[in-house]
């Protein structure tokens, strides 16, 4: 279908006459930034555990992610516009997932695919688990399922395409002068526990009122 | 159907009367070794006995009694039953026990973990280093009185999840409002990681000399992972090279280390099926069966034979979908990317569709149950099956060969690329696919039947040349004997129950000990479980083959190429949830 192409892209309203529809479009700046960027949302290939495996099945024949401009999987993180972040992150994990977050160039997006990732799933209580990514990472769609199937996968890709497809040229912060990013986040180091550098005072007095206790 | 090659009972007792007692813990069975004498019992069990193969190096904590155990199973890659051995040593720091590395090299990493998660010292052990976990770390986790930062109580189903408990997030009851614990007094700010020196220290410094004094080379090391296309997940790697050459290897892990053992101990017996499909991620049902025959084991219960044959048919088509994947992905690796490995996926979505019928989940099919099976397969997907077996599976497999085996680049590639051969293999404790390809028969079916599979005729898969080439061609050889495994199996399925027991949510495990084994596509999956009678296990403990075959990835690497690095680690097939547990 020829107008599928064009889908989004045409402000309503205007009857642009049907032998030159291929050829010219009556948009908005915004709109044709959106449609660009919706339409390829390059993942970062990065794998964790079980959920890699169903955004794998996700990316094959059957269920062919390539349809929604997603297929293009970059292992660098310097030429990804998004972290699907598929799988349980562990505190050991956290500080290559920080680093590689921070290495993406904006406008980037991060998806929580599945329980773990959403909130630490089953393994919520283990010693080694950070009980969800959005303690680190501002995320903007989560997946529910343990693991997700390529059908719910792919629908929240959708989601967050709807969600790019709301975004203003004006109004986002990557585009204004100097805006420093508030989702910055300085790299967690491995102590005793995980320590998340933000956080520092608080544990502090934590861990004295803890001596207090004791 | 040969019977097992020899079923006598050792009498290790006999042999060494002062140092070897036998352990008459009700439920419980083996020798228990006097640590001084350890290496010298382990080498006669190796050298005079035959048992060739560590399986297990694990550690069981019983603080009740102040000791600390480790268990070791050895078995003989001739077949037929193991030996369990134990060695006790006082729970007082500093808590050491001998190291076997030299005995038997494929305890290099177990000992490892069991420092690293038990706090048991390995004297002896070259580079006794924290595995899973980082260095820095406090505490050894699987310690009974170690707890974690959300520990609400010893052991599920906790008082809060009833309807009438007043149910608090976990993070409120932490101080740090979050899923950590710092020691008291603890200050953030001054606090000065551990470097990562340990780890390069350990990696042996190239002794290569430049003939030419004028040319001065030095040797640099890399760094591959955790973020990496080929590692299969989270694995890292740190390979010293010099020039293209690797040295020296060592494999960093723990990167998808989710606590299996510390939850699964919490869990009730049942609670941890569910856990078990997530070790493996592509393999859940062979996952199942080991730890279901386990428990099985303990709580000394018959299987329906309806559900015999049932898991068979799961276990056997999760074999073949994982050989397949494993053969799409090595081409990945190779450089073809996509193709093949879009045609292993068309064949495995096939599969997974019949996992979906009777299980009701893709990948994690938490579908066996002590005793039998959660559900029966309905009589369309078992004609799903027997079409898939009958006809789309083997033609499909046909036609992956026809297109790959005799390609030019993949033989230039693999043909004569040395992998391991059949004593490194064994040295390192290797099973599976990889075992059998250095010309060793092991395969779990055979060697120490479990469930019905000594009613079926296949033949153990096995190659000769122990290189690269063999190592893909095995997997071709094993998809085909499953094949014929389940043709035999739809025929013979009998109608009947599907469970001996009744369903139940809480099953009573009488105190003791079982290890149960099965031959999963990887390799040997092993569950050590200890019951102390309690709803929950007193230890529970998964020998992972993912894991321990990684013991073999310097001793393959050496001396070879970085380009083919990807390739040799791809022939062990590893799954980082199983590695990492």
């Amino acid at each position: 279908m020829e107008e599928n192409k064009y889908e989004g892209l045409n402000l309503p309203n205007y009857n642009i006459p049907e032998d030159i529809q291929n050829v010219v479009s009556v948009t908005t700046l915004d709109r044709l930034y959106n449609w660009g960027r919706r339409w390829s949302v390059w993942p970062l290939m990065f794998g964790l555990a079980c959920c890699a495996i169903e955004m794998i099945a996700a990316q094959a024949a059957r269920y062919d992610m390539a349809r929604f401009g997603m297929e293009v999987m970059r292992p660098t993180p310097r030429q990804a516009d998004m972290m699907l972040v598929s799988g349980t992150v562990t505190k050991k994990m956290l500080p290559a997932l920080i680093r590689l977050y921070n290495q993406m160039p904006e406008p980037k997006y991060v998806v929580a695919m599945g329980a773990c990732a959403s909130s630490g799933g089953p393994f919520k209580e283990g010693y080694n688990v950070v009980a969800g990514i959005d303690k680190f990472l501002p995320v903007d769609v989560y997946i529910p399922g343990c693991p997700p199937t390529p059908q719910a996968l792919i629908a929240g890709l959708i989601k967050l395409q709807e969600k790019i497809d709301k975004q203003s040229i004006r109004k986002v912060r990557w585009y204004q002068k100097g805006k420093a990013d508030p989702n910055y986040v300085p790299m967690p180091i491995l102590g005793p526990d995980l320590i998340d550098v933000r956080r520092n005072a608080e544990y502090k007095e934590a861990a004295a009122r803890k001596e207090g206790a004791a | 159907m040969t019977a097992p090659a020899s079923t006598q009972i050792l009498d290790l007792a006999a042999r060494f009367p002062d140092v070897v007692s036998t352990d008459a813990r009700p439920g419980f069975s083996g020798f228990i070794v006097k640590k001084e004498n350890l290496v010298e019992v382990a080498t006669a069990l190796r050298d005079e006995f035959g048992y060739d193969l560590l399986s297990t190096v694990t550690g069981v904590d019983y603080p009740a009694e102040n000791k600390m155990e480790v268990v070791y199973h050895a078995f003989r890659t001739i077949g037929g039953p193991g030996i369990v051995f134990k060695t006790q040593a006082d729970r007082v720091e500093p808590i050491e026990v001998p190291s076997l590395i030299n005995v038997w090299h494929g305890a290099d990493f177990q000992e490892r973990e069991t420092w690293d998660l038990m706090g048991i010292k390995f004297t002896g052990h070259p580079d006794l280093r924290r595995i899973l976990m980082w260095e820095g770390f406090e505490g050894h986790p699987l310690r009974k009185d170690w707890k974690e930062a959300f520990f609400e109580e010893e052991t599920k189903p906790f008082k809060s999840r009833w309807p009438e408990g007043n149910h608090l997030y976990a993070e409120f009851r932490n101080p740090y409002r979050d899923n950590l614990n710092f020691p008291s007094g603890f200050d953030p700010e001054q606090y000065q990681p551990q470097t990562e020196d340990q780890l390069y220290f350990s990696l042996e410094r190239s002794s290569i000399k430049p003939k030419d004094a004028d040319l001065k080379t030095d040797s640099i090391v890399v760094n591959m992972g955790p973020h990496h296309p080929s590692t299969h997940g989270v694995l890292r790697v740190a390979v010293e090279l010099d020039g293209e050459t690797v040295t020296s290897l060592k494999p960093v892990m723990g990167y998808l280390h989710r606590n299996h053992d510390k939850i699964g101990e919490r869990n009730t017996y049942l609670q941890i099926m569910p856990y078990t499909d997530r070790l493996d991620y592509f393999n859940s049902m062979a996952n199942n069966f080991g730890y279901a025959i386990t428990v099985e084991k303990l709580m000394k219960i018959p299987v329906a034979e309806r559900a015999e044959y049932i898991r068979v048919i799961m276990a056997e088509l999760t074999r073949v979908q994982n050989h397949l994947i494993f053969i799409g992905m090595l081409l990945n690796d190779l450089g073809t990317l996509y193709t093949p490995a879009l045609y292993a996926f068309e064949e495995r979505e096939l599969i997974l569709d019949i996992f979906e019928a009777v299980a009701g989940a893709r990948m994690m099919c938490n579908y066996f149950r002590f005793g039998g099976v959660v559900r029966d397969i309905p009589d369309d997907v078992m004609q799903k099956i027997k079409d898939l077996v009958h006809d789309r599976l083997p033609a499909k497999t046909d036609e992956m060969e026809r297109f790959l085996n005799e390609n030019e680049v993949l033989m230039a590639r693999l043909k004569g690329m040395h992998v391991l051969n059949a004593e490194e293999a064994v040295r390192n404790s290797v099973t599976g696919p990889c075992l059998r390809a250095a010309g060793v028969p092991y395969d779990l079916r055979r060697a120490d039947p479990y469930s019905v599979y000594d009613r079926f005729d296949f033949d153990v898969a096995v190659r000769y040349n122990g290189d690269m080439y063999d190592n893909y061609l095995i997997r071709f050889d094993e998809i085909r004997q499953s094949l014929r495994i389940l043709e035999q199996a739809i025929k013979q399925i009998p109608q009947g129950p599907i469970n001996s027991q009744k369903p139940q949510y809480q099953v009573r495990v009488p105190a003791g000990e079982a290890y149960g084994r099965v031959e999963s596509p990887k390799g040997e999956l092993g569950y050590y479980v200890v019951s102390n009678g309690k709803p929950n296990p007193y230890r529970y403990h998964v020998r992972a083959p993912s894991f321990i075959n990684l013991t073999a990835l310097e001793t393959m690497c050496k001396g070879n190429k970085i380009a083919d690095f990807v390739a040799l680690l791809a022939m062990l097939d590893i799954v980082m949830g199983e590695v990492d547990r």
